[in-house]
């Protein structure tokens, strides 16, 4: 019998491609047979605008790259502009920047698993996800002001120290996570459906994973063991005691687990930095390009210059964001104005391998894998 | 006074508040008495039709709140105490809206269909009992009509996943109908299994069998008796209801809301009432079949019509709400996987059912 192929246009207007992300599917009946991945409708420029703002003009529009997890974003830029222009941060700052830091990698799993399970008809953990992230973004409220979209690490360290009342929520919150996880390792473990519908799907080999350039918990998930964490050490992560976590399925159900697992070696890093943040300074007094500091800095919050220039180079910098790799490259050229900055995006990379993954797949399948990338458009477009 | 079905109720009502005579003799003056028969038919369609509508509107209402609870957040809480007015508003709302028909669709099929899948599953409760006499009409294939008439609403699905002339419509009506192909048999199956036993397709003949006791403490529910048979059934039942785990004709985050992606305003309303009055029915006839239907412990001084009603919505509505936790809980299968479970599993396990219970009633144990 003669039979023709469908051509499905999923998206950019479509509840589970997370945004305004199009899938251009050739279809046998419900199997795809091909799958293109069409993107650019979140396009805003970024990395144009780094160029024609200032050094600190810039660290909000990080903010609004993966806004699910800002942090990290703030502070894979703030590092770069720090080892271009040789700053020093002072340590209770650095403590502090792992700590939001981490805090986000689990609002971001959370999120993830939320809208996984939705993607795959669940609707509860998405709820349930967003109860515990509302306590950390009440932190992060106390924090700096802001809920989603910090700016508030900054080039020498963080904008504020830690405020009253901080750390006794904090705990609170831990240990309120460490009695839902189990929860949430119930709802998958002991969910027959889940199963079914992840185990097996959506495979991709550790070889392949790297020839597309995968990276983090995604690529975690396929049984390579890179983590930038571990691999190339920043800030104070030497010094923690944790475990990059990896299983070894190459499935959606190994990407999943991945994330799990790692809520709770975030949560174990949270523990250990609470008993070790050490006392002092949270930003640094250098007086960057101006001339040498006569005077100590009033108590804690501490001068740091609003425009500087450091020495012409570039620098590309790296960290291991919830979502995977994220890098700056920034030229400088000697101006108060970056020359060039390119944003190597975790979500871009990472998609790369959906294509190789679905093909043969039905659509509930392609849904149930696309959703472990992990993807925000703002950070895939940039 | 023993009455057979609503119309003969209302009759023996009236005969008793001593009006009957007086119309009915109006009614012979003129010589019209088929004219009083067809008015008393009608009130109690509309009975029927205002009190599924008044059930489907508190089951949305219901469903929200079910899953706030397990989802810990409020639901509908602005529109009237609790929310309890939200369906209201939502009806208002759908009533507003543009009637939208696609300019490619069919456009008589396209309108038709809404049409069909309501009354489809309207005639559905026509030979269901809500309690003692509490029915329009006992008829002698009851459970036979009742499978042949959810048949009806894949038709309609079809029709509109076809009519609207979009690919994810059309993807759902395919799924819809290999959905129901494949869950209509082994719930025919499992209920063939009760049939068995009572001898009857009459709905209220299955009732009326389960009314006893065993052992004194025991009721006398197929549950007992078919154990098997009662999960089969209830699968089937939630796949032919098309709701999470098996909601694949609409699987909003794979095929943006399935066969009726193109349908808005009351069209789209039609869709939404026949879901859950098709819950509701569905619930019905598990009850009535498995879950000894109206039968409970007799309470004095109230009429048997009403605490048979009583305890047929208590049972119905937990049935509801196990769907409904179930819905809230629990992912969306793959549709092969699901035919899978129909054609492998499900139609393997209700024959030997059936093979079981036809053992049993020759051998005479029961």
């Amino acid at each position: 019998m003669e039979t023709e192929t469908l051509l499905l246009n999923m998206g950019p207007v479509h509840p589970s491609t997370h945004g305004v992300l199009r899938f251009k599917l050739r279809m046998d009946g419900e199997i795809i047979r091909d799958c293109q991945i069409v993107m650019g409708y979140l396009h805003r420029g970024t990395e144009k605008l780094g160029e024609m703002n200032t050094y600190i003009q810039f660290i909000p529009y990080t903010d609004r790259l993966d806004y699910i997890s800002a942090m990290p974003n703030n502070y894979a830029y703030v590092k770069a502009v720090e080892e271009l222009a040789g700053i020093e941060v002072p340590q209770r700052a650095e403590y502090i920047r792992v700590l939001v830091m981490e805090l986000n990698r689990i609002v971001n799993h959370l999120v993830l698993m939320g809208s996984l399970l939705l993607d795959l008809g669940a609707s509860t953990m998405i709820m349930w996800g967003f109860r515990e992230r509302e306590t950390a973004l009440q932190l992060y409220e106390m924090l700096c002001g802001a809920r989603m979209t910090f700016n508030y690490i900054k080039p020498g360290g963080v904008r504020e120290d830690l405020p009253e009342g901080f750390i006794p929520k904090l705990n609170e919150f831990i240990k309120d996570m460490e009695k839902r996880i189990v929860d949430y390792d119930e709802l998958v473990n002991g969910n027959e459906i889940f199963l079914m519908r992840t185990k097996n799907i959506g495979v991709i080999s550790a070889e392949e994973a790297i020839n597309c350039g995968m990276t983090g918990p995604s690529m975690r998930g396929s049984g390579v063991d890179y983590d930038i964490r571990k691999l190339e050490p920043y800030s104070i992560y030497p010094d923690l005691d944790f475990k990059a976590c990896m299983r070894r399925e190459c499935d959606t159900y190994a990407r999943y687990m991945v994330r799990l697992d790692e809520i709770r070696e975030s949560l174990h890093i949270l523990k250990q930095i609470i008993d070790t943040i050490p006392a002092g300074k949270t930003v640094s007094s250098q007086r960057y390009g101006m001339a040498p500091n006569t005077g100590e800095p009033s108590a804690v919050r501490s001068y740091f210059p609003r425009i500087f220039t450091p020495p012409p180079g570039e620098v590309y910098s790296r960290i291991e964001a919830p979502k995977g790799e994220l890098g700056f490259y920034i030229a400088s050229d000697g101006t108060t104005k970056p020359y060039r900055v390119k944003i190597r995006s975790h979500a871009f990379c990472n998609l790369v391998a959906l294509p190789k993954m679905v093909v043969g797949l039905k659509i509930p399948d392609l849904v149930a894998a696309f959703g472990t990338f992990d993807i925000v458009l703002g950070d895939l477009d940039r | 006074m023993m009455t057979a079905n609503a119309y003969e109720l209302i009759i023996s009502i009236l005969k008793a508040l001593n009006i009957f005579e007086p119309i009915n003799n109006i009614f012979q003056k003129l010589g019209m008495e088929y004219v009083l028969k067809i008015i008393i038919v009608l009130v109690v369609i509309a009975i029927l039709l205002v009190f599924v509508l008044l059930t489907v509107m508190f089951l949305t209402w219901l469903e929200r709140k079910v899953f706030a609870v397990v989802q810990s957040r409020y639901g509908p809480m602005v529109t009237g105490p609790r929310g309890l007015l939200q369906p209201i508003a939502d009806g208002i709302k759908l009533l507003g809206k543009e009637d939208i028909i696609p300019a490619t669709a069919d456009r008589w099929i396209f309108t038709l269909a809404p049409f069909i899948v309501f009354v489809s599953v309207f005639l559905v409760f026509i030979p269901l009992p809500f309690g003692k006499s509490l029915i329009i009409s006992d008829l002698k294939v009851g459970l036979l009509y009742i499978i042949a008439i959810s048949a009806v609403a894949p038709i309609s699905i079809l029709l509109a996943g076809w009519a609207s002339n979009n690919k994810y419509s059309l993807l759902g009506a395919i799924r819809a109908v290999a959905q129901d192909i494949s869950y209509t048999i082994p719930l025919a199956l499992a209920a063939i299994a009760v049939v068995v036993f009572v001898g009857s397709l009459s709905m209220v003949d299955i009732v009326n069998y389960q009314g006893g006791y065993w052992f004194e403490i025991i009721p006398k529910w197929f549950i007992f008796l078919q154990p098997l048979g009662f999960i089969l059934f209830l699968i089937a039942g939630i796949a032919e209801m098309g709701r999470i785990p098996f909601d694949f004709q609409e699987s909003e985050q794979e095929l943006v809301a399935g066969f009726f992606t193109e349908y808005s305003g009351m069209k789209f309303a039609l869709f939404f009432l026949a879901e859950y009055a098709h819950l509701f029915a569905v619930s019905g006839i598990i009850v009535t079949v498995f879950l000894g239907g109206w039968n409970g412990p007799v309470l004095p001084f109230l009429p048997i019509q009403l605490t048979s009603l009583i305890y047929f919505l208590i049972k119905t509505y937990a049935v509801i709400f196990f769907t409904m936790w179930l819905r809230a809980t629990v992912p969306r299968m793959r549709i092969d996987q699901l035919l899978n479970l129909g054609w492998k599993i499900m139609i393997p396990m209700a024959l030997l059912n059936l093979l079981v219970a036809a053992f049993v009633m020759t051998a005479g144990v029961i």
